[in-house]
């Protein structure tokens, strides 16, 4: 079902969905950017429509929630393990449609791969999901190449900015009566989704095994810091690492947390007695693009990149996983003479 | 409380402890219940972290876990004595299927710590009805490194063992030279059909693998255990893929058909 509503109707739906659930948002962050006077915009909680920044791209994506960068699992005690409390509140998160599908991909990892997570499990229930709606393709977004452009369902409703209105497409009764008492206008509604990216990838459909000494690699070893960042803006990385924090005032009491990793940074790979592999970060780039674009489909049947293209804005080396995605594939074309996808 | 966390560690009691070398002990838990040798325990030291322990003995109500002392966790299990307590997580793994291995020729090459995954299937070749057509090649850095000394001497009676050290003081009567030194003479009549287990260091097991595969071994008959990096034993935390493959799920033990084609 679809509606068109004013701004103010549009405000007082958001209003009374803030009392029945948390609402998880992009928020524009004026000035809190990575230089001077540069925003960024990141996931936060919002009460009102206005705090929700619907134009820009979000940096980082929605994952925190899902998968909080540092959580803590247990509280030890001299001899109680006891499960962290979580806040079990319902929560709503306004994303875009190559975010609805990397909520998939997270689900892949945590609810399906063997094991349900508890943690992730616990929290994800209580996870729904309003869409915003892309009029137009941001830079360096390339969702269209992977197949993340459209999401047609998994949402309760949809947004649209259209001048002074908002148009929804409607797909919980409960939102809908709340959309009625605004006077909202019932109208046939499907959510804006992009169809052309000015970024254009062709991912390999095969890779063979040669691709792994391949010389393309090198020029990430050069150009690469191994800062991580691309993983933490990442919507479908999931990798983290247990810590255990124990209190200053009182040593036998303490707690184990997961903080994210990142497979880009030195010590992912450390076994006991001093082994490593891939250290170099071209061999890191191979690992991390092949499992986006290749691995993770071998697995689960589809791509993990969602093509959102936060990596590329990230970079502090100017890396475009774009432009990479393209170099393996001339470089598999290469060394197979023809297949692509 | 989550019912059934797999994130939750259980108590176990060390049951005795084996000192081997200084830096590497065996711990005797307290455990009853499914598992297999080549499976793995997430041993968790609160405030320390946890470590992936591969099984290496196994008994009505115990597994026995060999330990080498080379880091945070590590050192502080071996401030522990016996009667105390460590917290488990796991069995985590596939593990060896030692049926394959009941029947017929077999050779166990195995490097180090190697040994400890590997334990439970040489024990369970030693007591197979053909005890004599199953081969152990058993590496150590030097004779005093040497792991599992009485199971060593045992092992000699009950099935063709190789005991060597890739070095040794002047005057050493044993074997000494690298595991894949012996390869080549181990007397295999049926090779095709001959099966394989390689486990040690990474260096290693390409050697051994190369060595089989040379002497005529059939990949689908060689058998690897992986060892990696593992924050979790579960899946999620992704430390331990290599490609499409968790080690710590679809492994640790793969065929080398499977494994000759994961490239880190």
């Amino acid at each position: 079902m679809g509606y068109v509503i004013s701004r103010t109707g549009f405000e007082s739906v958001i209003e009374k969905l803030g009392q029945q659930y948390r609402l998880y948002a992009p928020v524009r962050k004026v000035g809190e950017g990575r230089y001077t006077d540069v925003d960024v915009v990141r996931y936060d909680f919002v009460t009102k429509f206005d705090e929700i920044e619907l134009e820009a791209k979000s940096d980082y994506a929605f994952k925190e929630l899902l998968t909080p960068l540092s959580q803590t699992l247990f509280f030890f005690t001299e001899n109680e393990v006891k499960e962290a409390d979580f806040d079990d509140r319902d929560v709503i998160i306004f994303l875009r449609s190559c975010d609805m599908h990397a909520v998939k991909r997270l689900d892949a990892i945590y609810l399906e791969n063997k094991f349900a997570d508890p943690f992730y499990e616990r929290i994800r229930k209580r996870v729904k999901f309003a869409l915003i709606g892309c009029a137009h393709s941001y830079e360096d977004c390339f969702c269209v190449d992977m197949g993340t452009n459209r999401t047609t369902e998994g949402y309760l409703f949809s947004i649209d900015v259209a001048g002074d209105e908002i148009k929804s497409d409607v797909a919980c009764p409960d939102v809908a009566a709340l959309f009625e008492a605004a006077d909202a206008k019932a109208e046939e509604v499907v959510p804006a989704y992009v169809t052309e990216n000015e970024v254009r990838v062709t991912v390999p459909e095969k890779v063979p095994n040669e691709i792994y000494k391949h010389g393309m690699w090198d020029e990430y070893t050069a150009r690469c810091i191994n800062c991580g960042r691309c993983n933490f803006v990442c919507p479908t990385c999931t990798c983290y690492t247990m810590q255990d924090v124990f209190y200053t005032d009182n040593g036998k009491v303490g707690e184990r947390r997961r903080v994210g990793a990142s497979c880009m940074v030195d010590g992912y790979t450390n076994v006991a007695g001093g082994g490593q592999y891939r250290r170099t970060n071209g061999e890191r780039m191979r690992f991390k693009v092949l499992h986006k674009v290749y691995d993770f489909r071998k697995r689960f049947g589809y791509d993990m990149c969602v093509g959102c293209g936060r990596c590329d804005m990230v970079c502090p080396e100017y890396i475009s996983f774009a432009n990479c995605i393209n170099k393996l594939n001339d470089a598999v074309n290469e060394l197979e003479g023809g297949a692509s996808k | 409380m989550t019912a059934n966390n797999p994130y939750v560690p259980f108590p176990s009691k060390i049951k005795e402890i084996i000192k081997h070398t200084e830096k590497e002990w065996t711990f005797r838990m307290q455990y009853t219940g499914d598992v297999k040798p080549g499976q793995f325990y997430e041993v968790s030291v609160p405030k320390y972290g946890e470590a992936p322990i591969s099984v290496s003995g196994i008994g009505e109500d115990f597994v026995d876990l060999t330990i080498r002392r080379v880091g945070r966790v590590t050192d502080e299990v071996f401030k522990l004595n016996a009667g105390d307590t460590i917290l488990l997580r796991g069995p985590y793994g596939n593990g060896f299927d030692t049926s394959l291995y009941a029947n017929g020729e077999v050779i166990v090459v195995a490097g180090g710590t190697g040994v400890s995954p590997v334990r439970g299937v040489i024990e369970a070749l030693a007591h197979t009805a053909d005890a004599k057509d199953k081969h152990v090649i058993v590496g150590f850095k030097s004779p005093g490194d040497m792991l599992f000394r009485d199971d060593l001497k045992r092992w000699a009676d009950q099935l063709d063992l190789i005991l060597t050290v890739d070095g040794a003081p002047e005057g050493y009567e044993g074997n000494i030279g690298l595991v894949t030194k012996y390869i080549p003479d181990v007397p295999i009549r049926d090779v095709k059909n001959a099966q394989a287990v390689v486990v040690g260091p990474p260096a290693m097991m390409r050697f051994s693998v190369m060595g089989l595969l040379q002497k005529g071994f059939e990949e689908k008959n060689i058998w690897v255990s992986q060892e990696r990096k593992m924050c979790c034993g579960l899946g999620k935390c992704g430390h331990c893929r290599i490609g499409s493959t968790y080690v710590c799920l679809d492994g640790p033990v793969f065929n080398y058909v499977d494994s000759k084609d994961m490239i880190d």
